[in-house]
């Protein structure tokens, strides 16, 4: 009796040596992981998807891949760009014939509203609630005037997912991890890197 | 001389047209200059979530962890479990919309360990961590009450039936291979499948595409009976908790003290995690020596298995890399030369656009490639490894005189603490 007692100790006290060996193994390599990928890091900065807008092609992916129903990704205008001008390419003026081939760059959703600053000059501005973010005006405004007019996530309205599904399904990988301190690329503000 | 100034400009301007680039300074129109006293508005730019809510996160993940640990193993309270994994599923569920979590965390770790362009949050990696050294001392709590994904479907287990185990342990496999893939793919850059096709996020969120909502229902809906299907069929991130919960230091137990065996907790456990005494028949020498006979088959087909994988997982390679859409550009425009002209194809329309190369496309192409070939080597190794694993575990028997939870599988729900009847 006693000496199965004896060696049903001395078995229990090897399994718990060898657990908290493998224990000490797990943990060092859990914590050697993260040790690792963070000083590949070292920054610790935190990161937002963002669309660059001079990479972008306008494909139309942004109003229907986004995650959520209503995408995050807005029309923004970069005033400091814009010609102000009567016959703008992403806006169609209300009664215009439609033979200039322009028709097909009114905003479906009439997000784009006008407003008569001085002869001739008119301000566009873009209602949000409306906007989709199907890229008709931006394609308009870069073919036919300054390209003022052009995409932006929001990030009020970005749940900042873990890989965004605009960016894996994006042609042109114009949407990239940008550092959550500049969360914007709005043309004219920023620069684009000289190529070569 | 003044009359070549617009033959100027018209050749300035279709030099534009032709190098396809705008810069900013370049305007077809300039600003006008207002008489009016206009004032231009500033574009707006709303601000993402503030860090700091960020690492609030990382201290509810924590705060949570460590209660459920409390709760699991000292207090024993199934209530105060339960009532836990509900508030997870609000806060990390309903009010994060579902991410961030510690399931797709292991993506962002293996980009960041194989990509040194990606910088990996202070806070993902917290997620990835945190869940795992806790379950190195207390086994899965993270499971039990700080899983979004878990809780909704612990809420729905209504009538679980007992699997058989060679089911069980079959479809049990099904996450370790999850598991290689999803970090080979996240490695090479390619896709984050795991947040793709995470079945619950759409209802978190209450939008998403219609095939992963309705995904997330059956998943439900399976779970009244087969409790927590993706926990158990898919979850990758189950396979890392499982491996460290098997040597956990201080794993809830059934009962507070000695076990009766009284049996009351037999059917108590939904994901058939309660391990029942192991009898001594296994111990006649008939099927000892049975058992060891196929324990050392077994562990000679463990290198034999994971060599085998490795050759798979290389073979394969030219299959998996269609996953990365450079790879999948480059063989499209190959094979079907003739889509240069189709316009309707958003992908070829834009890569010609871009100014890049045929060449260049198929150089990166190669390069891809040549990463999934080390990768799917790695990766069907690892599945043979732990194939051959799993299998050398089925016949390892140890001598077990009490009703146990099985580490690897126990979730820490604590349903089975609620049914033993003895005291403390």
């Amino acid at each position: 009796m006693d000496k199965k007692d004896k060696s049903k100790d001395k078995g229990y006290k090897r399994r718990d040596f060898i657990n908290s060996g493998v224990r000490l193994a797990l943990g060092v390599s859990v914590v050697g992981t993260a040790a690792f990928t963070l000083q590949r890091s070292v920054s610790g900065k935190d990161y937002v998807w963002q669309i660059d807008p001079f990479k972008c092609t306008q494909c139309g992916r942004c109003a229907t891949e986004c995650v959520k129903a209503e995408s995050a990704v807005k029309c923004v205008h970069a005033y400091d760009l814009c010609g102000y001008c009567d016959l703008c390419g992403g806006y169609l003026k209300p009664g215009a014939k439609l033979e200039t081939g322009a028709e097909n760059q009114l905003c479906p959703t009439a997000a784009i509203q006008r407003r008569f600053i001085e002869e001739p000059y008119f301000e566009y501005v873009i209602d949000e609630e409306l906007c989709i973010g199907c890229a008709k005006c931006v394609k308009g405004c870069s073919a036919f005037g300054n390209g003022s007019l052009h995409l932006q996530i929001r990030q009020n309205l970005c749940l900042n997912c873990n890989q965004c599904s605009i960016a894996s399904n994006c042609p042109s990988d114009a949407i990239g991890r940008v550092p959550a301190s500049e969360p914007y690329m709005i043309k004219g503000d920023f620069i684009q890197k000289e190529e070569g | 001389m003044i009359k070549q100034a617009p033959r100027f400009a018209l050749l300035l301007f279709t030099l534009i047209l032709l190098t396809g680039t705008f810069l900013h300074a370049q305007q077809r129109f300039p600003k006008p200059e207002f008489e009016t006293g206009y004032v231009q508005p500033d574009p707006t730019t709303p601000e993402p979530r503030a860090m700091a809510l960020e690492y609030f996160d990382v201290f509810v993940l924590l705060a949570v962890l460590s209660l459920a640990s409390w709760l699991a193993t000292k207090k024993r309270s199934r209530r105060g479990l339960l009532w836990l994994s509900v508030f997870s599923l609000i806060y990390f569920g309903f009010y994060r919309d579902g991410c961030i979590c510690s399931v797709g965390a292991i993506q962002n770790v293996a980009l960041s360990i194989f990509d040194s362009g990606y910088a990996i949050s202070i806070t993902a990696l917290l997620f990835f961590v945190l869940p795992l050294l806790f379950a190195l001392f207390f086994g899965r709590v993270f499971c039990a009450s700080a899983c979004p994904l878990g809780a909704i479907q612990d809420l729905l287990v209504i009538h679980p039936v007992s699997i058989p185990s060679w089911i069980r342990k079959t479809l049990g496999f099904i996450p370790v291979i999850y598991l290689a893939l999803s970090v080979l793919l996240a490695a090479t850059g390619s896709d984050f499948i795991i947040c793709r096709y995470d079945p619950f996020v759409g209802i978190f969120r209450m939008d998403g595409p219609f095939l992963m909502i309705f995904l997330g229902i059956t998943f439900l809906l399976l779970g009244m009976f087969y409790a927590r299907p993706y926990c158990r069929i898919f979850c990758p991130y189950g396979v890392l908790l499982s491996w460290m919960s098997k040597f956990s230091k201080w794993h809830l137990s059934i009962t507070p003290s000695e076990c009766i065996k009284c049996k009351l907790c037999e059917g108590s456990c939904p994901f058939d995690a309660i391990e029942v005494p192991v009898e001594q028949s296994y111990r006649a020498p008939e099927k000892a020596r049975k058992n060891l006979r196929k324990f050392i088959l077994y562990i000679a087909l463990i290198p034999l298995l994971t060599v085998a994988g490795g050759w798979i997982g290389a073979k394969s390679h030219v299959f998996l890399s269609r996953v990365h859409s450079d790879v999948y550009l480059a063989e499209l425009m190959i094979s079907n030369p003739e889509l240069r002209e189709d316009e309707e194809n958003l992908d070829i329309q834009a890569f010609l656009e871009s100014g890049d190369t045929f060449e260049q496309l198929v150089e990166e192409a190669a390069v891809i490639r040549g990463k999934f070939r080390m990768g799917g080597m790695l990766m069907g190794g690892f599945i043979g490894l732990a194939l051959g694993i799993t299998l050398m575990n089925q016949v390892v028997f140890r001598r077990r005189e009490d009703y146990e939870p099985h580490k690897g599988d126990c979730f820490s729900c604590g349903r089975c603490m609620d049914y033993c009847p003895v005291e403390k």
